[in-house]
């Protein structure tokens, strides 16, 4: 007794899966005698029902191992926060003699007020080093993806230009300068106040991308060229290389630093943090306004 | 039962935690049963925000500030833990290298095959592997 359903000429086999959601009709087996397919254009065969039957069987299992897993994990993530310390908890184990150290000696060490840049700008700055590596490669990556030669001529309907709207005009010429200035206080600041390279960058990057939304992706090609960003971007991470290899010839592991780390609090004070500073939050920039204009338009 | 709930005896305090926890489990939770590529993008960021709340959150110290240091004050008992606070940079800046990466790869797979919902397209590409390109 076969009570299997005829899969082949059954198109809604796979639309009971997910109420519908799933409409593979084009790709069943579906005999047209009268007229002859394309020979571009995609021809089933035969054993597509076959595999969409296992897809089926398949993702019942799935669902309800995936299910199941979800639960399991979930019970055991809370089973362990309900057994961490206490939120807030100043006898924690993570609040032991590392964090001490670093609160304690930052200072008077690395010179940076902000304890956090102090951390991961001079005593961990291998590991800065090596998270600005990784938003190159993703820009490398992006860029062998996403590159292509931009249409030379543009359908009108396509340009979003805001240019000619008077608002969007005249309010972008009076922000564009005060997200610029913004961010860079937020990077130069980064040793004495929260902020950083990071997110100044992040917040500097603005200021491209809305230059590039409001006079058009054709205008902020011509100011911020391929070969500009390529240029600052090497530069940036060439400095960071060679400062903080000098520095981790004279400064660590207590070897004599010349470098001084100046009074606590002044702007020109922790030694390589500040131009450090600058040095990723250019990096950081340069990234935000290569991502933006390769998801736009394919082409910085 | 009673040894149960001395193991769950710090949950009312932990919620921000397990909030982070139920973020994680949902981002989780879009990956594995989201049919459409894009949420599942998004499914992975969800469940980065989770991973960074709890980083925050162990970081934090009942009545303390944050860990800058202020008129000479230099000792642990004023300031917050400040490691967590690193490695959640750190995350921060590799979730935004490979959601860029996986959207540019979202971004090619739509142009080849002109759809994005992955059933369609475990049909078209292991067809395509067969030589039975469309």
């Amino acid at each position: 007794m076969n009570t299997q359903p005829n899969h082949a000429n059954d198109p809604s086999l796979l639309e009971l899966w997910y109420n519908g959601g799933l409409d593979l009709t084009d790709h069943l087996y579906i005999p047209v005698e009268d007229e002859p397919q394309p020979a571009e254009k995609y021809r089933p065969k035969h054993n597509d029902a076959v595999f969409a039957r296992h897809l089926y069987r398949y993702a019942r299992v799935f669902n309800v191992a995936g299910t199941v897993l979800c639960i399991l994990f979930s019970l055991l993530m809370i089973l362990t926060v309900a057994n961490l310390p206490a939120y807030g908890d100043p006898d924690a184990p993570t609040v032991n003699e590392v964090a001490e150290r670093y609160v304690e000696q930052g200072t008077a060490e690395t010179g940076a007020v902000n304890t956090v840049a102090g951390m991961i700008l001079d005593y961990r700055a291998f590991d800065t080093l090596g998270e600005s590596f990784v938003l190159f490669t993703a820009v490398a990556a992006v860029t062998i993806l996403m590159e292509r030669k931009p249409k030379k001529k543009v359908r009108r309907a396509e340009v979003i230009s805001y240019a000619e709207d008077d608002i969007v005009r005249v309010v972008s010429r009076f922000v564009i300068p005060i997200v610029l200035v913004f961010g860079v206080y937020i990077l130069l600041n980064g040793h004495l106040s929260p902020g950083g390279g990071f997110s100044g960058g992040a917040i500097m990057a603005a200021a491209p991308i809305l230059y590039a939304m409001v006079w058009g992706d054709e205008q902020a090609s011509r100011v911020f060229t391929a070969r500009r960003i390529r240029t600052v971007v090497v530069c940036a991470l060439g400095f960071y290389c060679a400062a903080k290899s000098y520095s981790f010839f004279t400064g660590a592991n207590h070897l004599p630093s010349i470098i001084s780390t100046g009074t606590p609090g002044n702007i020109f004070s922790a030694g390589l943090i500040m131009p450090l500073n600058v040095a990723v939050g250019l990096v950081v920039c340069c990234t935000m306004y290569s991502f933006y204009m390769y998801f736009r338009r394919g082409s910085i | 039962m009673q040894e149960l709930l001395n193991h769950l005896n710090n949950l009312p305090f932990n919620y921000e935690e397990a909030v982070a926890v139920i973020l994680f489990a949902i981002g989780l939770s879009m990956l594995l049963f989201c049919r459409n590529l894009l949420k599942k993008v998004i499914g992975l960021d969800v469940m980065d925000a989770g991973i960074f709340l709890l980083l925050a959150d162990r970081g934090y110290i009942t009545g303390r500030t944050v860990p800058i240091i202020v008129d000479g004050v230099t000792e642990m008992e004023y300031y917050i833990n400040p490691i967590p606070a690193g490695l959640v940079l750190t995350g921060i800046v590799v979730s935004v290298s490979v959601t860029a990466l996986m959207l540019s790869l979202t971004v090619r797979i739509y142009k080849t095959y002109r759809t994005l919902e992955i059933d369609k397209l475990y049909i078209m590409m292991t067809n395509w592997r067969k030589g039975e390109r469309e």
